[in-house]
Parts: C-alpha cells; structure tokens; sequence
C-alpha cells in the first residue's frame, strides 16, 4: 500500500493526515514535498498526523527527520501526532522520541503551536 | 524438519526492495515467528536490501543482488549479497551519537542489528554479504515459557 497524503487547517496550524507506508521512493517522497510545498506557502506550523501509517523504514525515519530541520530551520515548527506503536517503537530505538514534539490529542497538539 | 534452502537474483531496482521484504515476510510466517518477529524480519531483509541495491550497487542494471533464506531447526538464516565496492562496517556512523541524531540517513545497518539475533557483514572487492539470523528456537521457547 503507497501513501496518502492530505491537509487541513485547524486555528493557523496545517494538519497533514497521512496513511499507508513512509518507505524510500514514493512514501518518502510524497512526505517531502508535502511539507516542501506547505513551508513555500508560509505555511510553517505543521502537525503530521501518523495515527494511519502501519509502517515506515530507515528512509521514512530520515525524511521525518529532514522534515522537522528544514521546517525549523525556516523559523517554523513540526510536531507529530498519533504515533502508531510500531513507528512509535521505531523513533524509540533510534532515540529520536524526545528528539520530535509527539502528541496524541488533535486539539491540544494545536494548542501548543507557538502563537 | 527438513533442512530447506532458497535463492533469488534480482535487479537492482527499488521493486527488489519491496520484493524481499515481502519474500522475508512469507518465510518468516511459514518458520511460525509471531506477528511482531515477522516485522522485524521483513523489516531487517527491507534495509538490507536499500543497501545492496543502493549504497551497494548504486542501481547500476548490470549488477545483480543475490538474496537467500535458509530454514534449520533452530535458525531462519538470511543473506543478501550485493555487486559493489564492499560496504566498510568500520566507517558507519552510531546514528544514536548526538551529532549524528538529525542526519537523514545511516540507520539501516543499526535497524538490522536492532531487529535479528545475529549480523554478520563480509565485504570483499566484489561486493558485500549480509548475513543475518533469527533463531526459531528463541521463539518457541518464549511461546512455551510458563505463564
């Protein structure tokens, strides 16, 4: 199953739902330029929505991590939300849980988006 | 139970990559690991494979991966053999290092190691063989431990 990607804004903040796989080639691709997209477009307080991606690789975890520096690196934020167990496991054992803003409430993640 | 071997030879594409993993998750059900075992084995054969076809054979359509799964008693061995320069273990980062936290790439090798019982990386002049095990037996006998 490839990946699904779609937004919606809530109160400034973009909320990306993603589903399916975050995998090198079109997974990781569609990530990328999703958030690409939406920073050209001033659109710099992003919350991906993982709560339907049942599996991501070491190239979904890197574009994850591309994501959040290059949202940062514009003076915007990326948080995620809904982490499944699996890729929750995942940004365990590569330490990179404390490394992302990770949420589980759609309204209080949106809350704590700097104003 | 029978001593069963099997090998395949692929393409350097993308499609190789997706193939193995769904090879490594039908060998890895057929052995009877758990859903969870059966992940991390699909998983571990998915990155080994991104290696081989990309870091190892750089796509190039002249250059072959060799991948083979071995059923014994107590092992589900599995090995991936690519056509590159030979992949030089010594020089891969520790993506747990702090400076290494938020690079985009070298966690394949640290996943395989994560999720299989035994590694083992042999590079040569003519390519690089990587040879993981999952022991059956380990899993048996947790499914059979007391309660």
């Amino acid at each position: 199953m490839s990946m699904k990607s779609s937004t919606r804004q809530v109160d400034g903040v973009t909320i990306v739902d993603l589903s399916g796989r975050i995998t090198l080639g079109e997974g990781s691709i569609i990530l990328r330029d999703t958030v690409r997209d939406l920073l050209s477009k001033g659109q710099k307080k992003i919350l991906l929505n993982l709560g339907d991606v049942n599996y991501i690789d070491s190239s979904g975890i890197g574009e994850l991590v591309s994501a959040f520096t290059t949202a940062k690196n514009q003076g915007g934020e990326l948080k995620l939300l809904n982490l499944t167990k699996k890729v929750h496991d995942l940004l365990q054992i590569t330490k990179l849980y404390t490394v992302f803003d990770v949420k589980d409430d759609e309204a209080a993640a949106v809350k704590a988006f700097n104003k | 139970m029978s001593l069963t071997r099997v090998s395949y030879t692929l393409d350097s594409t993308l499609e190789t990559v997706n193939e193995a993993e769904e090879k490594a998750g039908r060998m890895a059900t057929e052995a009877g690991f758990d859903e969870e075992e059966i992940m991390k084995i699909s998983m571990a054969v998915r990155e080994a494979a991104v290696n081989a076809v990309l870091h190892g054979n750089a796509y190039d359509p002249n250059k072959k991966v060799t991948l083979a799964f071995e059923r014994t008693p107590s092992d589900l061995v599995i090995s991936i053999r690519d056509q590159g320069k030979g992949l030089d273990a010594g020089k891969i980062p520790d993506p747990l290092a702090p400076e290494n936290l938020l690079k985009t790439s070298g966690r394949g090798i640290f996943l395989i190691r994560s999720f299989m019982d035994v590694v083992e990386i042999h590079p040569s002049q003519t390519g690089t063989e990587l040879r993981m095990i999952k022991h059956v037996r380990s899993h048996a006998d947790s499914k059979e431990a007391p309660q």
